[in-house]
């Protein structure tokens, strides 16, 4: 089933952006993070600074680049629950290559990027062509790509790594604030995604895939195709997120990434992706990972302790969700 | 949904079968069941205990959790090990009395079980326990702290594993005894004190689950909370390793000392390159060959080991010994390490 997509003029991709994106999407969290942050700056004279947002920057980076590919998933009602163990297996597929196998270092990169984007390139095939639910394809990836990493590391770390796979958490000046690459490679990538996903075909397209997969089909939509493409996209994100993870630790971590798939799905729905597909921004999801990371830098400058922590983002994130719904039976 | 219900169940009966082609022959059975088997602390007590099986003619089966609080997981492997024919059975407990009931069926159909690195709630549940006296390893650390500090106003960060488990609770308590702080009340902090004492001068106690990101995350937010923090506690050396990275990138990991436990190879290697003070070492493979010979024995004699506690013992290890407090140099922390 490969017809090119017939340029029918009641097409879905014809919607205007403000009908496919309703501004609660944004308004919501920009919301949100705006009353957290002046909350903060109340609470603790050292929350406002440069210096501690280029930190939390820093912090929420990986997660940030987790759930770019989270996002593209979940706007087609699927979702990823193998993403942040994929993001170990790159991180250790890099490592292990450069260190103990004396590959380049852009090699090796390269290589880790690969094996990623292979994985959610299976994914895509399983979930279109096996015709099974994202859910299961990707919670049995999960212990596949866990297992598989740590057999590949005997559950090792990799330390001493080459500049070329720290490059990411090395730091230029702006004023006397530091700030590192990695944080300008995420922003890149949210830039980049935001205009995929409303100035092109293939974003539209996405969108429509995630409203309603039949009617794309019968407007020539090639869904499967679409998919696939969306699994593997997410697939190389997970890769570049290694990239940031293995740069700010210093160290490639078999364990790392465990609960990072959560923590991803947490970014995108407090961010205003709906979960049934079709309706969200990808900038709702930078805003939802920074959310998590002010939380997370500011409750600690009060001192409150980790356990209220976890409560806490819980709460946001049910609550994120009840918005969403309610703004769904204005609609 | 048909094919994956089948390949579980055809993985289950596979399992099974394997289970009993294990018991047969004269070999004595022994299980191991460690709380997860990608930490590398239970990879080499696995390895430990493999080569000692192989030594003495005992068959080994080995199981673990998934995560470092998976209870369910390890009751099943209680479970199936028991159906296979182990007669001893050593344990490391996830959860220290959720397991209790799986420990006490076991043993009413006349299995052993043994308790290694970290005891049950009682103790006494298990048939005995060999393992490190995590609260004696945090006091190590900090008495070594308290003399190399020489007497400075104390500003500390402690990085933890993560609420309610014993053994983050007696290192992170440990520490705080050997520096001689007293709790919130005035109270000499013992073994039995139940929870984490922060507050005072503890300025930052944050969870970092004993992973490196976590741990460097957490370190970020507590010097941004404090930036006169002058001691750092880690629940381990992957934590310690997040701490020094979130240090260095501040300008201060000169300044700023930072003691650990368990004494892996990689934490060993951190005491000599000066990323830590000093680290309280522990000793998975002799808990795990000891755990075996009293397999071995039940198996041969039929006496149960000895009931009660069996410490492994812990070291401290530094690169700069202090005076009052002894320790070991790195090169003997390199030479009984374990991991690579």
């Amino acid at each position: 089933m490969t017809t090119p997509p017939a340029p029918l003029a009641k097409a879905p991709d014809r919607l205007s952006l403000r009908e496919r994106i309703p501004n609660i999407a944004i308004l919501g969290p920009l919301l949100a993070l705006l009353l957290a942050v002046i909350f903060f700056s109340t609470q603790s004279d050292r929350f406002l600074s440069p210096q501690n947002f280029s930190l939390i920057f820093q912090q929420v980076s990986y997660v940030a680049v987790l759930a770019i590919g989270q996002t593209l998933i979940i706007l087609t009602s699927g979702i990823d629950l193998a993403a942040g163990v994929m993001m170990a297996l790159g991180g250790v597929v890099m490592t292990r290559l450069a260190v103990n196998s004396g590959l380049n270092p852009f090699l090796a990169i390269g290589l880790g990027l690969l094996a990623t984007t292979f994985i959610g390139w299976i994914n895509g095939l399983l979930i279109t062509r096996l015709r099974l639910p994202p859910f299961i394809v990707t919670l049995g990836m999960f212990g596949i790509v866990f297992g598989v990493t740590q057999v590949y590391s005997r559950s090792e770390t990799v330390s001493n790594l080459p500049a070329p796979l720290t490059f990411f958490g090395s730091t230029f000046q702006i004023g006397t604030t530091t700030w590192t690459y990695g944080t300008l490679l995420m922003l890149a990538l949210y830039l980049l995604t935001h205009v995929i996903l409303t100035q092109t075909s293939p974003g539209r397209h996405l969108y429509a895939v995630g409203n309603n997969p039949e009617a794309a089909r019968l407007t020539g939509i090639p869904t499967t195709r679409v998919l696939v493409m969306v699994y593997t996209l997410a697939g190389l994100t997970y890769g570049i997120a290694a990239l940031l993870l293995t740069a700010r630790t210093g160290v490639g971590d078999p364990n790392a990434g465990q609960t990072e798939a959560l923590a991803s799905i947490t970014a995108v729905v407090l961010g205003g992706t709906s979960l049934f597909g079709g309706r969200g921004a990808i900038i709702g999801t930078l805003l939802g990972a920074l959310i998590v990371g002010v939380f997370t830098n500011g409750l600690t400058l009060m001192g409150v302790p980790s356990v209220y922590q976890y409560i806490i983002t819980g709460l946001l994130t049910i609550l994120a969700v009840a918005v969403d719904q309610l703004s769904r039976r204005k609609a | 949904m048909r094919t994956p219900t089948k390949l579980v169940t055809a993985a289950l009966a596979a399992t099974t079968v394997l289970g009993l082609a294990l018991a047969q022959g004269n070999q004595p059975v022994i299980g191991l069941i460690t709380k997860t088997d990608t930490n590398p602390f239970f990879v080499k007590m696995k390895e430990g205990a493999q080569a000692e099986a192989k030594r003495l003619g005992a068959r080994l089966m080995t199981a673990a959790g998934k995560a470092d609080n998976d209870n369910a997981s390890q009751v099943t492997a209680i479970e199936n090990m028991v159906a296979a024919g182990a007669k001893t059975i050593l344990i490391t407990p996830s959860d220290s009395k959720a397991i209790i009931p799986a420990i006490k069926k076991a043993q009413a159909q006349g299995v052993q079980v043994i308790a290694l690195d970290s005891p049950t709630d009682p103790a006494s549940a298990s048939d005995a326990l060999f393992a490190t006296n995590n609260f004696q390893a945090g006091v190590l650390i900090g008495r070594y702290a308290k003399a190399a500090m020489g007497g400075k106003p104390l500003k500390i960060a402690t990085l933890d594993l993560f609420p309610g488990h014993p053994v983050g609770i007696a290192r992170h308590n440990g520490f705080l005894a050997g520096l001689g702080i007293k709790d919130s009340s005035g109270q000499a902090i013992t073994a039995q004190t139940p929870a984490n004492v922060v507050g005072g001068v503890v300025v930052c106690a944050q969870d970092s689950f004993g992973d490196q990101a976590k741990g460097q995350t957490a370190m970020e937010n507590c010097l941004q909370k404090n930036p006169d923090i002058n001691l750092v506690y880690t629940i381990n050396e992957p934590a310690g390793y997040g701490a020094h990275q979130a240090l260095k990138n501040a300008g201060k990991d000169k300044a700023v000392m930072i003691v650990s436990v368990d004494g892996g190879c990689n934490g060993v290697r951190g005491v000599q390159s000066g990323v830590f003070a000093a680290t309280s070492q522990q000793y998975p493979l002799k808990m795990a060959a000891l755990g075996v010979a009293a397999g071995v024995d039940f198996a041969k004699s039929g006496k149960k080991v000895k009931s009660g506690y069996t410490d492994t013992g812990v070291n401290l290890i530094a690169a700069k010994a202090v005076s009052g407090v002894p320790s070991q140099s790195v090169q003997y922390g390199l030479a009984n390490c374990w991991g690579k």
